[in-house]
Formats: C-alpha cells, structure tokens, sequence
C-alpha cells in the first residue's frame, strides 16, 4: 500500500501548554486510520494542525501528504487537497436546504450566479451515495442528528475527498445510525477514500480500523495493527503513565451523608426524545470529595448543571436530599438557599462577568452578606474581598482589577472565593484545574482539602484521572448519562475506570 | 500595603486621569461645549449664552431627555433596548388630556392614573422581553407603532388643551421663595448652596471610607479640581436661575431623580445586579440572580419615568398633541451612548448619561440660537454621537 500521509515530529505549544510533543503519525492510502487518546491527549490538536487550523508554521515537524510536504495556510489549502475534517460539532447552517449546505462555499456557479437545476442534480446524486433519499430542498435543521452527519460527509464527498477525517463521528448518535455510519465508512473505504476516525468506542474501532494510532499527553505511545488491536492493549497504552502531578496530603474523615441525589432524569433541552441523564444517583459524605469521571459527553456537567437549579435540560425528575431532608433545587436561587454551589467548567462565559472586578464578582451570589435592608456597604464588601484575597492568595496588585485581566488560576479562585462567599454545604466543583497552570493546580487542590477539612462535600467532576485517583474518596464513573460504577479509593484505578467507561459503550442500551 | 501605595504615588496625576478618562473627559467636554457656544453667540450676536432666562430654557427643553435617560440607562445596562418611549410620552401626554381636559379629573389623581397607565406599558412589553426572551428591539418597535397609533386615537387626531394652571406648572412651574418675593430668589441659592456643599461632604466622606479601607484614593488634586468645577458650574447655575425666576419644578425633580438613580445603581443590590445581568447573564443566572425578573423591572421603571416625561412635555406644550414624543427615543438613547454606556449591557453610569443629555441638550440649544439649520445640526449631532462612542471604543482597545 503506498502511504498517503506521514506526520513526522509535530509539536504544538500553547501558551502554558505543551499540547503536541513530537508526535508521528502515518496513514496509508485507503486505509481506515483509528486515533485514540484520553480527553486532552491531543487528538483534536493533532487534526487541526492537518487540516490547517493552524496554518504551517505555527507548528514544528513536517507533513508529508501524497509525497509532497505539506504547507497549509489555511483550511482551504487543505480541502483543495482533498484532506476535509468533519468535527465533532458539526458546521451545518440548520436554516438552509441540503442542497445550500452540501456547496457552502463551493457553490456550483458560474461568475456569482448559482445553477440550481444542476446543483440540486448533484445533491440527489451525493445523497445516494451516503444512502439518504431526502429531497434536496429540505431544511437540514429538520433532520436528525444521524442524518445530518451523513449530509457532512456528502458535503465531504462534493469537495472531492481524498482523506476523511471523523472526529468522534458518533458520539451524539443512537445505536443504528452509528451502525450506519459504520456502514458507510467501509463503503467508503472500498471506494478508495482514506479516513481517520478519532474514537473512544472500542466495538467501533473494533469494526472498521486496518490500524490503530494512541496517543498520550500529546505524544505517540503506539501504533497497532489490526491483529493486534486488543482491549487491554488499548487501555493500557491510553492511561499507562505515572502520576505525573503531586496532590497535597490530606487526612480524609468523611462522616454522614450530606448530599444524596436518586433517581436523576433529565432530558435534552431543545432535541425532543433526547434523553441527556439515566437515573443517575449519588451520595456526599461531610468532609469527603467525591470524584465523577467520564469522557466529554458522558452528561457530567449536565448531571452537575441540571440538580444546580434546573440550569440545563427540562423534564427533570428525581430527588435531591440534603441531611436526610429532601429540598427544591429547582432555581438556582433555591439551589443556593438549600446549601449547594455549583463552581462551572466554563468560567469565562457561565462563571465570572469579566469586565467587572473581583470584588464586585467575589459578593455576586451573595450580595446580601455585604448589604442592609438592599443597600450595598462598599467597606464591607472591600474587605470581604480583602479576606477572600489573602486566603486564596488570588495574585492581583488590588480587590478592583477587572477579572479578565487575571491568569487562569487566579480567576478561578475568585469563582471559588464567590462560592465560598455563599457559604454551600456541597461544592460542585466541575473542572475546577482547566486550563491552568501546574503550581495553580496545586493551591486549588489545596483549597479542596481545606474545604473537606471544614466539613463541607466536594463533588470534583474532572477528565484528568489522575487528578480525581490522587484527590477523591471515591469515584463515580459516567457513561452515556448513566452511573456505569463507583469506586472506592482503594478499588480506583486508571484501567478500571477505563474499562467501566469503555466496556459500557452501546452495549448497556443492547441490553 | 506600603509597597502597594508607593506604587500607586508613582503613578501620578497623569495615570489617573488616563485611569478616569471617560468621566472626566465627559465633564471637560461639556465644559468645553458651553465655552464654545458662550463664546460664538457673543462674537456673532452679541448676546449672553448662559443668561438666566436661557439656561431656564435648557433646563427646560432637556429635562424630559434626561429623566428618560436614567430609565434607558437601566434597560441598556441590562443588555435591551426601548424604542416605544417617544410614542409613549405622546400617549400617557393624550391621557392626561383626555383625563384633565375632557374628563375634568384633579391633578393631584391624575399625575398617579399617568404613571400608572406607564408602568403597565413598560410592564406589557417587558414581559414579552423577559419571559418570552422575544427581542427588546421587536418587542419596542411594536409598542412604539402601536402607542402612536393608541394616542391618534385617543385624540382623534386632534390637538387636546388647554391644561388648567395647576397641571402646567408641572413643567413651567418655579419653586416658590419662602423668604419673600425678591431677586434673586433666596430659595433657589439656599437650596442648591446646599446641594453644592452636599456633593463637596459626600466626596469627602467617601474620599475618607476609601482610605480607612485601604482604597488608593485619586489624587487631592484631580478631587480638588474635579469638585471646585462642579460646585462652581453649581452656584452659577444656581445664581442665574434665582436672578431669574427661581428653580424650576422640574430641576428639582430632575435632580432629586437623578440623585435616587445615581444612588440606585451604584449603592442597592439590585442595581448591582442589573449590572451583573448585562455583563454576563449566564454567570448572573448562575448565580442565583433573577434574570427574568430584573429584566421585566427595567421595563416597567421605564415606563414610568416615560409618562413622567409625557407629562411634562404636554404641560410645557400646554396641549396634548398627536405628534407629541415623535423622535424622542433617538435622543434618549443617543443620550445614554455619549454618556458612555455600552451597547451590550454591563456598563455606563448615571452622571454620565446626565452629562451626556447635557451635551445634546446644550449643543441643540446652542444652534438653534445661532440659527444653524436643522439640517446641519442633525449632521452635527449625528457625528458627535459617533464621535463619543469610537473614543470610548478606542480607549478599550489600547
């Protein structure tokens, strides 16, 4: 088989962060090429730089592609070239027909002026090939999920494709349209159209993969080959390194149930039928941390979000008990009332307003604490933030610099020091250490602990295993909207939580 | 703590004000714009700019402006905007009528059925914008057709007054001299000594809780400075009115409206939360504030302080008339825009939309005396718009 593709030495840095450390890849032509790698193992990276993201030169190493070296300077570069990425989210315009989807940007025109007649005539044609009959008119946002990623690839398929690149392609599908999908692919590939899929499930690579390319902490751990694709193989080459960061110590002590959560369901808030949570439950101890781990999409966050005042999903049901006495969380106002806090993974858009400064955004959910009968003290609210500054050591020349002049780390502290201001029971911390920096990671944790200290719950939902093996008392492992397993500290391992999430892929709902 | 205002004396005058630009430079600009015109109108027709009876004037052409201004000021923090108030000055301005005039109803009743008939208004559209998330641009572009329709119909096209005295001194009314008629008017030069030694003791008392609290406070000068131009253009002001006829009614309710609000904004929870909702109404929601609920209040309080200014406008007309309010909305919110609020919500304070309603209102007025066609001062005004708001957009950006 010639090699269409070869990546030699990638590195990527970003600011901070060492996303790609020499990574090789090399694909053969007509071969169907599986990426594996844990949450922020560079997969994602690993393809922008390929399709031209990030244009050459932002990125060391060399692309060799059809023999020639590659030298993007942008997406289009890429695509004229035949290399065409369908992410995970896809990049349909939901208000316009197929046909206008399937030649965005490469409309069949000539000087400006569309031929519809003979557009409309290749997307029937373009359809078939991906075993849809829609009519090409239809509003691509009235078809579901499953289609639309078929209309994706027929999108591909009109540029000419010579090498496909699946990012997660099924991981918002239902069985048989991931079945489909599946399908597809191999069709495909008899075609003679060269894919990389990026997968977590180990039956789909299982399926369709010649060969298998793992990648961890933004290097190349091993290729296989078909022969030698194996579970076992898979998951220890995925999670298969030393725990790379130090926790700080902490004497763990968990008394009574604080927290318990039963019989949780919630459903998508726009996708009809879409099921988002399976009842789900839990239970925080006093003085415990309690980890959930999971892969993006496992429904972490939308657990986390929907029990924090109903702030994602509707037809939400099930039962939140705080000491034993079961409260309305149903707004968030109550939710706070009822002692919980909920600390986002996304602090710029949900978690701070960052033109304000620390101080105004450290009283923000408890504006009454620093208030009289509705009128602000500005003292007490100064030294509020005062207090909350020297605690968590948030390193700023002053309590009145706006947030978004302030690093990763030190922002996060002052969405923690707005929680703590609150005063929860429970903290929902929901990847409290993204996106920030080694010695900021530490002195959150150490924050964590001091919470447990006091007796209150920590819930941590983080991907990064090995911060939630070095930090938790237990471990709950998500899968599709599901607890798939728990784990006490001792049961906890990377491979074990590995296989829980992986060996419940699709086949829980089978059964 | 020592090194901390070692750093900050370096910073010097010169940093701080860079650090203050926006309201600073709001002051210096109107300062600028009276001189100007003051200047101009004496050169050209030899006639006083800020005489008595003009500065009367300004005050009494602009107040609607302003008062409106602090309403839309909230409603643009929270992230909306409202179209409908021009059309709802014309219409809460026919109720009157049609209550005072036709129906022979009090004052004193019908001043509370105006701002009544207004908040159900602002409460009508805010619920569409607040718990329908419909768009505030749509929701008050309807209401802005709908209540100039609303008040054609109440007048059946026709001009409705006069008003009785007691309505009309709503707008051309003057604070009575309890010391005995006389010129100038004592009244008026107690009262605003008293504002103006107000402002100077609340500065200096916030000037001494910043420093109790640590808080760099800004230069002595630049608060010296500030103050002495502020109590000055005060006790001027002040002076002028009293040698002519007293203070209006309506700049004491403009003042003590603009006072509340100020104090509204800066120092409640509530209006720290409005603040939050504009400046990200996820994170708001999030935590724990009552988006919706905000939102909706917004509306409503403009809606009142909309009839209040319909009010005055028909007494200062002293008929009621289906054109009354036509445009209004434009130099509202041009208003709040000069005075440095931003277009998506979060930011712009009370003082600088008064300054900037000041500003609009001064260079109209200014114009029209040196008879600048309305051609022109549209062109004029339309560029000074532009102009305040690409200075806020650079300074953001270096």
């Amino acid at each position: 088989m010639a090699r269409l593709l070869e990546m030699r030495g990638i590195s990527k840095v970003f600011p901070g962060v060492r996303a790609l450390d020499h990574v090789d890849l090399t694909v053969e032509a007509g071969e169907i090429h599986a990426i594996c790698g844990e949450n922020g193992a560079g997969k994602s990276t690993l393809m922008k730089v390929l399709s031209g993201v990030y244009p050459h030169g932002s990125y060391e190493g060399e692309i060799l592609y059809d023999g020639a070296t590659l030298a993007n300077r942008g997406i289009r570069d890429s695509e004229e070239k035949g290399i065409i990425i369908i992410h995970q989210e896809l990049a349909l315009v939901p208000l316009l027909s197929i046909a206008e989807n399937l030649f965005l940007g490469n409309e069949v025109a000539k000087n400006g002026i569309i031929n519809w007649p003979s557009a409309f005539q290749q997307t029937e044609a373009l359809l078939k090939k991906v075993g849809l009959s829609e009519p090409p008119t239809t509003q691509v946002g009235k078809l579901g999920v499953g289609k639309q990623q078929l209309i994706e690839i027929a999108k591909a398929l009109a540029k000419d494709v010579r090498l496909l690149i699946l990012d997660e392609p099924t991981a918002a599908l239902q069985e048989n349209d991931s079945q489909k999908l599946l399908d597809l692919m191999l069709e495909l590939k008899a075609q003679g159209v060269t894919q990389i899929i990026i997968s977590h499930k180990l039956n789909e690579i299982g399926r369709v993969a010649d060969r298998i390319t793992i990648l961890r902490d933004g290097a190349t751990v091993s290729t296989l080959d078909k022969a030698d694709i194996s579970e076992e193989r898979i998951i220890r080459d995925m999670v298969g390194r030393d725990m790379a960061h130090r926790y700080p110590e902490r004497d763990s002590n968990p008394g009574e149930v604080l927290m318990e959560v039963s019989g949780w369901n919630v459903w998508h808030p726009e996708q009809q039928g879409r099921q988002m949570i399976r009842d789900a439950g839990f239970t925080v101890r006093k003085g415990e941390i309690v980890g959930i781990a999971g892969l993006m999409g496992a429904g972490r966050t939308e657990l986390a979000m929907s029990i924090f005042g109903h702030a994602y999903g509707r037809d939400i049901s099930g039962t939140v008990k705080m000491g034993g006495k079961v409260v309305d969380t149903s707004s968030v106002t109550r939710a706070i009332a009822a002692g919980l806090a909920y600390v986002t993974e996304d602090r710029k858009q949900l978690g701070l307003v960052l033109d304000e400064p620390i101080v105004k955004n450290i009283t923000l959910a408890n504006l009454a604490g620093v208030a009289t009968r509705g009128v602000l003290s500005r003292g007490r609210e100064q030294q509020v933030a005062e207090e909350y500054r020297r605690a968590m050591s948030i390193r700023t020349p002053s309590v009145f610099q706006k947030v978004v002049n302030l690093s990763g780390g030190n922002q996060q502290k002052v969405v923690l020091s707005k929680w703590l201001f609150a005063d929860p029971q429970v903290l929902i911390l929901d990847e409290p250490t993204r996106g920030i920096d080694v010695g900021a990671k530490f002195e959150i944790y150490t924050i964590m602990n001091e919470l447990a200290a006091q007796g209150r719950g920590v819930v941590m939902i983080s991907s990064e295993m090995p911060e939630l093996l070095g930090m938790c008392d237990r471990i709950y492992v998500m899968n599709e909207g599901r607890i798939a397993g728990e784990l006490s500290k001792a049961e906890a391992s990377q491979e074990r939580i590995m296989s829980l999430i992986l060996k419940n892929d699709g086949k829980a709902r089978v059964a | 703590m020592a090194d901390q205002a070692a750093g900050t004396g370096g910073k010097g005058i010169g940093a701080h004000l860079g650090g203050h630009l926006r309201e600073n430079g709001m002051i210096l600009a109107l300062v600028a714009i009276v001189i100007f015109f003051t200047v101009v109108v004496r050169v050209q027709l030899g006639v006083d700019f800020l005489s008595a009876q003009n500065i009367t004037n300004l005050f009494l052409q602009n107040s609607y402006v302003i008062i409106m201004a602090l309403g839309m000021l909230l409603v643009i923090v929270a992230g909306h905007i409202d179209l409908s108030i021009g059309s709802v000055v014309g219409f809460t301005g026919a109720v009157a009528a049609v209550l005072t005039v036709n129906m022979g109803w009090p004052v004193y009743a019908v001043i509370p059925a105006c701002l009544l008939v207004g908040l159900c208004i602002g409460a009508a559209q805010g619920y569409w914008v607040a718990y329908w998330r419909i768009p505030s641009f749509i929701v008050t572009l309807a209401g802005m057709l709908v209540f100039r329709g609303l008040t054609l119909w109440l007048l059946a096209g026709q001009n409705v007054g006069p008003f009785p005295k007691s309505f009309q001194s709503l707008s051309t009314g003057f604070i009575p001299d309890a010391f005995g008629v006389g010129k100038p008017n004592m009244t008026a030069l107690a009262l605003v000594a008293l504002a103006a030694v107000a402002i100077l003791w609340m500065g200096l008392r916030a000037r001494a809780r910043d420093q109790q609290f640590g808080i760099t406070p800004e230069p002595v000068a630049v608060f010296a400075i500030r103050n002495f131009v502020v109590a000055a253009a005060l006790l001027f002001v002040g002076y002028k009115l009293a040698t002519f006829r007293g203070l209006p009614n309506v700049v004491v309710v403009l003042s003590v409206l603009t006072v509340l609000y100020a104090f509204f904004t800066e120092n409640t929870t509530t209006g720290r939360r409005i603040y939050a909702l504009g400046g990200n109404e996820k994170a708001a929601r999030l935590s724990g504030i009552n988006t919706e609920r905000l939102t909706f209040f917004a509306f409503c309080n403009m809606g009142v302080l909309a009839s209040l200014a319909g009010m005055i406008v028909a007494a200062r007309l002293n008929s009621s008339t289906p054109k009354a309010g036509v445009g209004f909305e434009l130099d509202v919110i041009a208003a709040v825009f000069i005075g440095g609020a931003s277009m998506t919500g979060g930011s712009g304070k009370i003082i600088g939309v008064v300054v900037g309603a000041l500003i609009m209102g001064v260079m109209n007025n200014g114009m029209s005396i040196l008879g600048i066609g309305i051609d022109y001062q549209q062109v004029i005004k339309g560029l000074v718009l532009l102009a305040a708001v690409i200075f806020d957009v650079y300074n953001k950006n270096k």
